[in-house]
Order: C-alpha cells, then sequence, then structure tokens
C-alpha cells in the first residue's frame, strides 16, 4: 500500500494554515490560562473574602465540565441573550476557561509547598507583603509548579483539536473536510498525527529543560 | 561592652497556645551591647520567646518595649522593627534560589533602598569577616551547613541591626561545623553587638554570655552572671538542668 504523496503534497497548504490557528489559539489559550491561574492561585493562597468563593466556584464549575460543552455553550448558547462571538474568540475563551483552573490547581500547589519557615526567613529581613511574594515565594512556588503547569500546557494544545466543533478552521476541522472531499482517510489522519506531533514534541522538550533549570526549590536552603 | 541603656525591655510577657501557655510573665531588659543567652529544657519556650522579639508570634500580654517604642500593638510596622532586630535561624533559612551575594543583597536593596555599590562593598567585607567571600556566587545547596549559617548571619547583619537575636544556630549542624559559627558570633559579642541568643552549648554560653536566663515551663527561673550559673545556680531547676550535661 503505498501513500498517496500527491494529495499529500497538494493539501499540506491547508494543514500549514490549520496548523497556524491551531497554534495562535493555543499560544493565547495558554497564556490566558497562565494569568487566570496566577491570579485565583494567589485569591485562595491568601483567603482573599468573597473573592475566594467566586474562585472555588469557576475551578469547580470548569473542571467538571467539558470542554465540548464549554464551547457549545459560549458558541451556541450565548446569541440567545444577544451575546454573539467569532468562533476564534470562543475557541479561546473556552481553552482558558478549563486552562485556567488546572493552572490555579498547578500554581496553588506550588505556593502550597512554599515553607513557612521561608517565609518567617524573608520577614525577618523586613520585607513587606508584596516583596515576600515577589522575590521569594513565587519564585519557589513555580519551581515547584513548573511540571504539572508544563502538562497542562501540553494539555491545552492537545485540546484544541476540539475547536473544529464550532466551525474554527484548525487541523481536526480541515482533515475532516479533506477525508469528506477526497476518501483519503489514511493519508489525511496521517498528516494530522504528524502535524500535532511536530508542534508538541518542542513544546515538550522545552518544558523539560525549563523543569531542569528552575529545579533549586528541592534542593536545601 | 554593656552599657547602661536599655534596648529591649520586656514586661509581663503572656503568650499562650490555645489552652497550653507557652511564656508567663515574663520580664526581661536587654542593654545595649550586652551579650543575653537564654537557656533551658526543650519546650520551655526560649523560641518563642525570640520570635515574639521578631514579631513572628502573636502575644497575648504583656509588653515588649524597643527603644521605648512598645511592639506589641497591632499598628506596629514590623518591616521597620525588623530592620533593626535582625534574627539567625536554626535551619539557615536561606532562599534557595538566590545566590549567597543575592541573598545578602536582598533586604539592604529591596528594604532599605541602599546603594548597590554601598552594599556590595559592605557584604564583601562581611563575607572575608567570615571567610567566605570566595563563595559569593554559590548556591545555598553548594556550601555546607556551617557555611550556610555563616552566610546566614552575614545576610542579617548587612541590615545593620542593633540587635541580632540567634535561634539555636547551630542545632541543625555537625559537630565539626558547630565551632565555626560560633567564632563568629563570639567575634560579634566582642565588638560590641547586642545580641540575644539560644543555644545548647553550654560552654559556648559560659563564655559569650554577659548574663544568663534561665527559662522553664514558660517562666523565668533565674537570672544569673554565667560563672554564677554554671557553678552556683540559684535555682534547684537549674541545677538538674546543668546536671545533665555532666557524665
Amino acid at each position: 500500500m503505498g501513500l498517496n504523496w500527491q494529495f499529500i503534497t497538494d493539501s499540506l497548504p491547508l494543514y500549514r494554515e490549520a496548523a497556524w490557528t491551531t497554534l495562535k489559539l493555543g499560544f493565547w489559550g495558554i497564556l490566558i490560562s497562565l494569568i487566570i491561574g496566577l491570579v485565583c492561585s494567589i485569591i485562595l493562597y491568601f483567603r482573599v473574602k468573597v473573592l475566594k468563593t467566586i474562585v472555588k466556584v469557576y475551578i469547580e464549575l470548569s473542571r467538571n465540565t467539558p470542554l465540548l460543552i464549554q464551547l457549545f455553550f459560549l458558541y451556541f448558547g450565548l446569541t440567545k441573550v444577544g451575546i454573539s462571538l467569532s468562533e476564534n474568540t470562543c475557541a479561546i475563551i473556552g481553552l482558558s476557561f478549563l486552562g485556567g483552573s488546572y493552572m490555579a490547581e498547578a500554581f496553588r500547589s506550588g505556593l502550597e509547598a512554599v515553607s513557612k519557615s521561608q517565609i518567617e526567613s524573608g520577614l525577618s529581613i523586613g520585607l513587606s507583603k508584596t516583596q515576600l511574594v515577589r522575590y521569594v515565594v513565587l519564585p519557589q512556588a513555580f519551581s515547584v509548579a513548573v511540571p504539572s503547569i508544563g502538562a497542562n500546557c501540553i494539555f491545552l494544545l492537545k485540546e484544541t483539536s476540539i475547536v473544529g466543533a464550532i466551525a474554527v478552521v484548525d487541523l481536526m476541522n480541515v482533515t475532516k473536510d479533506l477525508i469528506g472531499m477526497y476518501y483519503q482517510t489514511f493519508e489525511a489522519l496521517f498528516m494530522l498525527v504528524a502535524v500535532y506531533f511536530i508542534m508538541i514534541l518542542p513544546l515538550s522538550l522545552l518544558l523539560t529543560w525549563l523543569e531542569r533549570k528552575v529545579r533549586y526549590a528541592e534542593f536545601g536552603n | 561592652m554593656k552599657t547602661n541603656e536599655v534596648l529591649l525591655e520586656i514586661k509581663g510577657l503572656h503568650k499562650r497556645y490555645d489552652e497550653i501557655i507557652a511564656l508567663d510573665d515574663i520580664n526581661l531588659n536587654i542593654n545595649k551591647g550586652e551579650v543575653v543567652v537564654i537557656l533551658g529544657p526543650s519546650g520551655c519556650g526560649k523560641s518563642t520567646l525570640l520570635r515574639c522579639l521578631n514579631g513572628l508570634e502573636k502575644v497575648h500580654g504583656g509588653d515588649i518595649r524597643y527603644r521605648g517604642k512598645s511592639l506589641v500593638n497591632n499598628d506596629v510596622n514590623w518591616q521597620e522593627i525588623r530592620q533593626h532586630i535582625g534574627m539567625v535561624f536554626q535551619n539557615y533559612e536561606l532562599f534557595p534560589h538566590m545566590t549567597v551575594i543575592e541573598n545578602i543583597i536582598l533586604g539592604p536593596a529591596k528594604v532599605q533602598k541602599r546603594d548597590k555599590s554601598e552594599v556590595m562593598e559592605q557584604a564583601k567585607q562581611l563575607l572575608e569577616r567570615v571567610g567566605l567571600f570566595d563563595r559569593k556566587d554559590s548556591y545555598p545547596r553548594q556550601l555546607s551547613g556551617g557555611q550556610r549559617q555563616r552566610i546566614a548571619i552575614v545576610r542579617a547583619l548587612c541590615m545593620n541591626p542593633e540587635i541580632m537575636l540567634f535561634d539555636e544556630v547551630t542545632a541543625a549542624l555537625d559537630p565539626e561545623m558547630v565551632r565555626e559559627v560560633l567564632d563568629v558570633i563570639l567575634g560579634l559579642a566582642k565588638q560590641g553587638m547586642t545580641m540575644v541568643i539560644v543555644t545548647h552549648e553550654m560552654s559556648f554560653a559560659r563564655a559569650v554570655a554577659d548574663k544568663i536566663v534561665f527559662l522553664d515551663k514558660g517562666r523565668i527561673c533565674e537570672i544569673s552572671e554565667p560563672n554564677e550559673f554554671f557553678t552556683n545556680p540559684k535555682t534547684e531547676r537549674a541545677q538538674q538542668f546543668l546536671n545533665i550535661f555532666q557524665y
């Protein structure tokens, strides 16, 4: 069984464009997730009144509903109340809504790993609360949280394969179209796997490198 | 070096953890230039007392005054006070993600907002004094316990504190490293630094102290001159305690 190379070469530009869309969605999704996660984890860490409850509700809501349904709700559901967002915006909001809670949990585990005595040590040299967070707590928390943050990034990039369901012209959508039009199922799926692999492998390697780089927290003080 | 100027004044200090009384009616004055060593069995409240002086514990009664200013009400500016009252911990507590020099200049640069080159110069002098200038770019994990503790002392000193608190700073060290740390503290005593030291090193206590405070069950049992305390303690409880150290 030979591959239909003609088909592969012809469809390459379509895949390239779709890969670019996926990467963009993934990039914004991950970035906004990181910001949401950081803010939420700090609210939980300092037990900020009222906000703390809101964050907890958000995390449960986000973690206990499927991304597909979150996306459907944003894209089809919100039109009912007069909000109609473009498919790409919906995809980014959906990914961030889901990723934010995962990132929050990752950051929280890092924050909780910072020992009380390290905090006292920071206080004893006169650091203010903000300085303490900035110079002592966050760097150490980050070091502990990096592996789970990395896993979440890869998870989110993979989850982008679902956004085709709300008409985003992403890799999955392009593949399905090509299969429908040309019946080159194997080639189309082969390309899909290859493109995802090419996108995620470097990210994986980069995160492994970063993990090693910031591992100082597990050593002595 | 001891003077008559009172720096710290502790009056009727009371502290409890839920139902357990940790400190009960502690009265103690610490003069400028004085070296006060606090001794006592484990769990007697030595460390708690020290931590109260650095605002790391909530006080439930009585008063602590630093240069006449009370440190027990809610509007105490501890960021300010802690620049004058430095503290060194049992487990060093250097910041593991920073190099030695970064650890040392963090407080002076960020809290005291001092000029960086001036701070670097002072850090250099202090590091040379404890013989660790060549390790300034190392990370804490690359140093031995004794070296880490000497760095922790330098970190506190670089803030130019008026009083230094030492909380069992040799308790986590291997025996052969105890000496190098104690020598640094002894050097400070000779320079006239006001210090409050919690330790289990009896011969060191005797050598360095101007005043021994013996604590038991959260209360001060006796305050004596070191020679008097070690040869002829006033209380039976102190005698029992000292007997443990004799083989």
